[in-house]
């Protein structure tokens, strides 16, 4: 019989509610299986030690019939850039190893009132900055498919959880692809939503302009259900906004027009992801949707628009992180700005330091110009080329990753890690939805994520349209 | 060495009275023990976002009004990054590139002239926390300060004085209280400011300017402009060139002290507030809000001066603090005595208790009704000069309705002849040397006589009636 927790979140929803196990035993088992997975994969940091005491609360409500949602006893993951109060939240940094946050996120307060259970908090690249979960001091994050390989980043840590049975669903971060590339790498559904569509308060902040949190799920409907509880305005976010997402999910590709940018098409990418790509809109233009050629000339310049901007914002964000209140703090300064400096240089990672260190030049005097302005205009050209490509199609279809894998093995140049984001971080600075969905294996096995990309707020849309593929001939449940 | 000039330009820094602070709802106190009036929003905690307080803009905005600035409907927030121990998030959020109002004036009178002082801009910005220092060698950080919303009033380098400068720092005080968005406690650092300061030879184009940070109040700040006025002139007299530099202000020790030059200058790398939308005003908010604003004190001035005759000295101090003038406009109001007697007792007594108190009017006991029943007693000869000032001074002191204060205290003047006559030959009898004086020619000694018998009758004589007495009986007795 399969494990509770292999199971999809509607799949145990439905058991729940005909009390055929309890969220105890569901808990029981993700636990069993996250014990068992972690050595291997190594995608939590700090497991929650309320999970049982929130599963028996869970229980209570589904006896009393109060205020259950869809997500009411649910074991969800949670990144660790995600503030929860009283339960460690890292960065995976050296930074914040200690630090315990007073208060819960926004999207945290939500799970909670939803009934859902947290099981504990997983592990990513050091304050979400990286594409292979590998630059945290806390180790990085395997793939559950394979040995020796990433399962993605930056959000690495939840999309592991996530697929293998570690968590029924995940929660994510997804500044420039953080979520989208590493459901594409393990095999399962990643959403980023609409930038303002989900409170990023309590978020950890990489870079705040681009910053969203996403969901993970093994299948369409469980990301959208994740989703449906996390969304909407919140007065703590001043940048969230008061539009209603929650539409029904609905199975047709009939009529969607699905635009093919050929700016992407044209760079590289590996020949088996461009198998599993093109075989996915075969699948979908066979479902009734309609291929149309679309150009967004400025996604050739957004990688290098992308890093401008967003490691500017972090070299601002991170700046608090000064050994002062909280976090790392050197022991051996003899005054302000020695503390200042022996703690940041030891509580930060090569990588962190290095967007620190980009960021500031691109902000300083003389330099703004040429890099942060110059990349704040190139966005804005994007943002308008995005409206104007939105007038041919209702989706825009790409790749999510030039390639189906990052070996561990394998010397990686920064710039082509950097490169490699260009299927992704266009739609980051455009502040669109995405998603990423199963849509094919590399001959090596690995899964090859489609990404379908929507018009701002119009995120019902994308999940309609990659429902539609997942029924259609997606891949669902086959890793 | 050809005349020096000087050219000076402000940029005061004012703490708004708003209910909470400016991104987060912390109470906007002063005072607290220090880190409890703080939340995870104004301590910069990991996650944590900023949300406007519009109620901050407004302020900012009437300050537009009464500076004669346009007010821009679409104003941007940005961050200035820099490492500091007081600022949590290590960057502040201010206004850069597009502040709330710009472009404004202030006309101020310098010597009986007008001057306009211009207004280069004003923005929002939020308040940093305070460093104590122990003694030994540690510094403690109290964040409750953090998020206090401020304004910044940038002026243009309009002055070229200290005294100029004074008058215009006098000025903004006073219309802050007007339009009552700072309570304006200098001892609590509710206003403080930067100082511009360059010379040059008269005829010479502008020199090059240094600041002053860290003016805590308006009397450093001219201590701090005649101190750099000096330095500078002084490095020009040895023929050497001013630098561009940031210096310290040391009002203990009356020095300003380099902290940074053209080489070490800060580089604040501003960039739009991410986590901020823009500021969007529309045209009704700001138009209400000019409806809305009270009468100024420049303009009450010179109100007073055209329509009512006081100079410009008692316009002036009648019109330094709202609440003095609206004590002046309500007896002016209710007519119940002369413009003039209301104007001297405000000037005098009521000033002069606000001055060595500190208290406002409201703190005490007087209103204008009763002001001008004092007024009024006083000019129907009911009580004399010296019972008027008595009155007052109770009325200051506990309040009470005049009729009932001149009563128990028997200020009442004594207008009885016979009385009167008595006193006057009894103050003659027992000053005999006075009285010879007098009768000698020396008119003065009289005042001595009136004097007496002002005592004696414990200030109830009428003076007038009891002077013709006095002098009707040394005359006869010459």
């Amino acid at each position: 019989m399969m494990s509770l927790c292999d199971k999809t979140a509607a799949e145990l929803h439905d058991m729940l509610m005909k009390r055929q196990c309890s969220a105890k035993e569901v808990l029981e088992d993700v636990v069993k299986r996250a014990e068992s997975v972690q050595r291997k994969l190594n995608c939590y940091i700090t497991y929650n030690e309320n999970s049982l005491k929130q599963a028996e609360e869970a229980d209570r409500m589904l006896a009393a019939g109060e205020g259950v949602t869809m997500l009411t006893g649910i074991p969800i993951a949670v990144k660790d850039n995600i503030s929860t109060k009283g339960l460690r939240t890292t960065c995976a940094s050296k930074m914040l190893e200690k630090y315990i946050p007073p208060y819960d996120a926004t999207v945290i307060e939500r799970l909670k009132a939803a009934g859902a259970v947290i099981t504990g908090k997983t592990n990513m690249d050091e304050f979400a900055m990286g594409s292979a979960s590998d630059t945290g001091i806390f180790g990085r994050v395997v793939n559950p498919i394979k040995e020796g390989f990433s399962a993605g980043g930056s959000s690495g840590g939840s999309a592991a959880a996530a697929a293998s049975g570690a968590a029924v669903l995940a929660l994510g971060s997804d500044t420039g692809g953080s979520v989208r590339q590493p459901a594409s790498f393990c095999g399962i559904v990643g959403f980023c939503p609409s930038y303002g569509s989900v409170s990023r308060y309590g978020l950890i902040a990489f870079a705040s302009s681009l910053d969203r949190i996403g969901s993970f799920g093994k299948n369409v409907s469980d990301t959208y259900f994740l989703h449906n509880i996390i969304n909407g305005y919140d007065a703590k976010d001043v940048t969230s906004v008061r539009k209603n997402f929650s539409s029904e999910l609905k199975d047709t590709l009939n009529g969607t027009r699905i635009g093919i940018p050929k700016e992407i098409f044209d760079s590289y990418m590996s020949e088996e992801v461009e198998g599993c790509i093109s075989n996915a809109l075969r699948i979908m233009e066979k479902s009734g949707a309609k291929l149309v050629t679309v150009s967004i000339p400025s996604v050739r310049d957004a990688v290098k628009a992308y890093y401008i901007i967003s490691s500017a914002e972090a070299s601002s964000n991170l700046a608090r992180y000064d050994g002062v209140r909280y976090g790392h703090r050197s022991a051996d300064a003899s005054d302000i700005s020695e503390l200042y400096k022996k703690s940041r240089t030891e509580g930060f990672g090569v990588e962190v330091k290095r967007r620190i260190m980009l960021g500031t030049f691109a902000l300083s005097e003389g330099y703004s110009d040429a890099y942060y302005k110059r990349a704040a205009v190139l966005r804005s050209r994007l943002c308008r080329e995005y409206d104007e490509a939105f007038q041919h199609c209702d989706i825009i279809a790409s790749p999510v990753y030039p390639d189906a894998s990052i070996s561990f093995s394998e010397p990686h140049k920064l710039t082509d890690l950097y490169s490699a984001d260009i299927f992704t971080v266009p739609s980051s600075l455009a502040e669109l939805p995405a998603i990423s969905i199963p849509c094919g294996k590399s001959n090596d096995g690995f899964p090859v994520g489609l990404q379908l990309i929507g018009r701002k707020y119009d995120d019902g849309t994308v999940f309609n349209t990659a429902y539609g593929f997942e029924l259609s001939g997606g891949t669902y449940g086959q890793y | 060495m050809a005349n020096i000039e000087a050219v000076i330009g402000l940029e005061v820094h004012v703490e708004l009275n708003t209910s909470s602070k400016l991104y987060c709802s912390c109470k906007n106190i002063f005072g607290a023990e220090p880190n409890t009036n703080v939340c995870p929003v104004c301590l910069g905690l990991p996650g944590t976002l900023p949300r406007l307080n519009k109620q901050a803009c407004y302020h900012a905005v009437k300050m537009g009004h009464a500076l004669n600035c346009r007010i821009n409907r679409i104003s941007r927030q940005d961050r200035k990054n820099y490492f500091y121990p007081d600022l949590p998030k290590a960057y502040q959020i201010t206004q850069a590139d597009i502040p709330l109002c710009e472009n404004g004036y202030l006309d101020i009178l310098v010597d009986g002239n007008v001057k306009r002082v211009g207004i280069e801009r004003i923005h929002i910005e939020e308040d940093a926390g305070k460093l104590i220092h122990d003694g030994s060698d540690n510094t403690l950080c109290d964040y409750n300060r953090c998020g206090v919303p401020l304004i910044e009033i940038v002026t243009k380098p309009d002055m070229n004085s200290s005294a100029e400068a004074r008058i215009f720092l006098e000025n903004i005080r006073s219309i802050l209280l007007y339009i009552g968005i700072s309570d304006c406690k200098m001892q609590e650092g509710s206003i403080r400011c930067d100082v511009n300061v360059s010379v040059h030879e008269a005829g010479s184009p502008v020199g090059t300017r240094c600041e002053l940070k860290n003016v805590n109040s308006f009397s450093a700040a001219l201590r701090g402009i005649e101190y750099e006025i000096k330095r500078q002139t002084e490095i020009i007299g040895k023929g050497s060139s001013i630098e561009r530099e940031t210096r310290r202000w040391d009002d203990k020790n009356g020095i300003s002290i380099l902290m940074r030059n053209k080489e070490n200058a800060e580089d604040y790398r501003f960039f739009p507030e991410p986590d901020l939308g823009t500021i969007a005003l529309d045209e009704k908010e700001i138009a209400e809000i000019r409806e809305n604003m009270p009468e100024l004190p420049n303009k009450k001035m010179l109100r007073y001066v055209k329509e009512h005759g006081l100079n410009d000295s008692e316009a002036f101090i009648i019109t330094s603090s709202p609440d003095k003038a609206a004590l002046y406009d309500e007896c002016v109001r209710l007519q119940r005595c002369s413009i003039r007697s209301a104007a001297n007792r405000i000037v005098g007594e009521i000033t002069k208790f606000m001055n060595d108190t500190g208290k406002s009017i409201s703190e005490t006991g007087i209103t204008a009704e009763e002001l001008c029943e004092i007024c009024s007693a006083h000019e129907k000869g009911l009580i004399s000069s010296s019972g008027a000032k008595t009155a007052l001074e109770e009325l200051i002191a506990h309040g009470g309705r005049t009729e009932e204060i001149i009563k128990r205290m028997g200020l009442e003047q004594n207008t009885d002849i016979a009385y009167l006559s008595e006193l006057a030959d009894k103050v003659i009898s027992e000053n005999e040397r006075s009285a010879a004086d007098y009768r000698n020619g020396k008119k003065s000694a009289i005042s001595f006589l009136i004097g007496q018998a002002m005592k004696a009758s414990k200030g109830r004589a009428d003076p007038s009636k009891i002077r013709n007495l006095i002098e009707n009986k040394l005359k006869k007795g010459e």
